[in-house]
């Protein structure tokens, strides 16, 4: 009797687990999103790559989107997940029109709404994979933040996710300045998404760059950046290592 | 609350590095666990003197051994007298923080006045202990004047445990300067009868310079604690805030 009930504790546990979908891992990545403040507002930067674990899946994501008037979105990790959150977002923007009253949502409240999403979705074991960047300018007031699956966020004057937190933080760190003009801006983020293409194993050669002022939101064309693979250790990377491949 | 949840508050109470351990040997997932906590660093210090209260904090945020932010504030005003300065995982800190707003605007309403100190050490007390069982990865200190104008701290863990104290230190860097504010702050035995008063014997000025050097010391060995100092005192005056450039490496 006991191991009966016993057995069908255990069995109601199993059901129960396997009956709940939640991402316990992700399937479809993307990866880091710098984002940085500049002269007229914020400058946002993002391969179009989807990664299907090591193998690239997908060749033309978009992870820089525009919410409502005032706000972009860049995303860096599970796709399926970005997509739900840019309905959420839809819905909120759409809910927030329909006042008809002129206000509108700037890309602090935004950033907030965001915040609590992630979080509550942590609190309930079933989190949205994703790092977020999200920048805008509403009444002359930049603004540029992020968030992480888990619902840790601040704002700064220059952020990224992932592997760009290692490898172009420190760069925009020496770099950065407030007054950095569009084409500066856009150096600087170039230099930091060719750090990564060389380095992160997951980023491709075409990017996009977006950017948002008062007047409204810009999203570029996907283009490529121009590399150099002759240096000598790209070319023959073990030579002087004897014995390996 | 399920067996997830379960397993997690288990999972507090071992090391880090010991989970990790396990699951190496064990290899029963090829990719490492989710987890619902994090730990952002920062310690907070408070110095509760006869008419002046001290709380400071740094401001680096970090995750592992990356720095995510050189300038978020740990320090939040939760009432005219009342300052909280927390430490540990920021968005159950930020979550905290919203909470002990909302409850201080309900009381406002219903009272008509700001919440004293002592009574806001209380309800962050219960607010911690509401989630005793999914708690709150929160380390905080709380200081302020008390209704009869003098400083008072309150020092907690993650569940709500808490005690009025003269002088406290929370969070990473706590382990450093705790031992050293005992040894030059000597608070009289809390077993002494009658009770005696915890507040410090420092002036206000003394106090500030022995939380600066508390921080640049502790910056000196704390990956997790360091760039900048925030630093508010309370007094009969109202606020003021202090601030100081610490380590950034």
């Amino acid at each position: 009797m006991n191991l009966v009930d016993s057995n069908q504790a255990q069995n109601n546990l199993m059901v129960s687990e396997a009956a709940s979908e939640r991402t316990l891992y992700p399937y479809v990545t993307g990866t880091s999103v710098i984002g940085i403040k500049y002269k007229d507002g914020i400058l946002m930067a993002a391969d179009m790559g989807g990664s299907y674990g090591s193998t690239l899946r997908y060749k033309s994501v978009e992870r820089l989107k525009s919410i409502g008037k005032h706000s972009l979105l860049g995303a860096s990790g599970e796709i399926s997940d970005f997509q739900e959150i840019l309905r959420n977002l839809d819905e909120l923007i759409l809910y927030d029109n329909m006042w008809d009253d002129g206000n509108s949502m700037g890309p602090k409240e935004v950033h907030n709404y965001l915040t609590r999403m992630m979080y509550n979705r942590r609190n309930k074991f079933n989190p949205l994979w994703n790092s977020l960047v999200l920048g805008g300018v509403k009444n002359g007031q930049k603004y540029l933040g992020t968030v992480n699956m888990i619902g840790v966020h601040f704002e700064d004057d220059h952020v990224a996710t992932g592997f760009g937190n290692h490898l172009a933080r420190p760069i925009l760190r020496d770099e950065w300045h407030a007054n950095l003009s569009f084409e500066d801006g856009v150096k600087l983020l170039e230099k930091c998404m060719r750090v990564l293409l060389y380095r992160d194993r997951s980023a491709i050669n075409k990017l996009q760059i977006a950017k948002i002022t008062e007047e409204g939101v810009t999203i570029s064309q996907p283009y490529a950046l121009k590399t150099f693979w002759n240096f000598a250790a790209f070319q023959n990377p073990t030579v002087g290592a004897e014995g390996s491949w | 609350m399920n067996s997830q949840q379960i397993y997690y508050i288990f999972d507090l109470c071992k090391s880090p590095n010991l989970s990790l351990s396990l699951s190496f040997i064990t290899m029963a997932k090829q990719h490492a666990r989710w987890s619902p906590y994090d730990n952002n660093g920062g310690t907070c210090v408070a110095i509760a003197g006869a008419d002046y209260c001290v709380i400071a904090a740094d401001t680096r945020m970090s995750t592992g051994y990356s720095i995510l932010s050189r300038d978020y504030s740990k320090i939040c005003k939760l009432a005219d007298k009342c300052m909280m300065a927390s430490s540990g995982f920021q968005a159950d800190v930020r979550a905290l923080q919203k909470v002990l707003a909302a409850r201080h605007l309900i009381y406002q309403h219903q009272h008509n006045k700001q919440m004293s100190c002592p009574a806001m050490g209380q309800l962050l007390s219960n607010t911690l202990y509401y989630k005793r069982f999914f708690p709150y990865y929160a380390f905080n200190v709380l200081g302020g004047l008390d209704n009869e104008g003098k400083g008072c701290v309150f020092t907690y863990d993650a569940v709500g445990s808490y005690e009025r104290v003269g002088y406290s230190s929370q969070g990473s860097g706590s382990t450093l300067i705790m031992p050293f504010l005992d040894n030059q702050l000597k608070s009289p035995s809390p077993l002494l009868l009658p009770a005696q008063d915890a507040v410090t014997p420092l002036s206000e000025s003394e106090a500030v310079d022995l939380v600066k050097t508390c921080f640049a010391s502790a910056t000196e060995r704390d990956i997790y604690t360091g760039d900048r100092l925030e630093i508010v005192i309370l007094n009969a005056d109202g606020v003021r805030r202090e601030e100081m450039e610490l380590r950034k490496d």
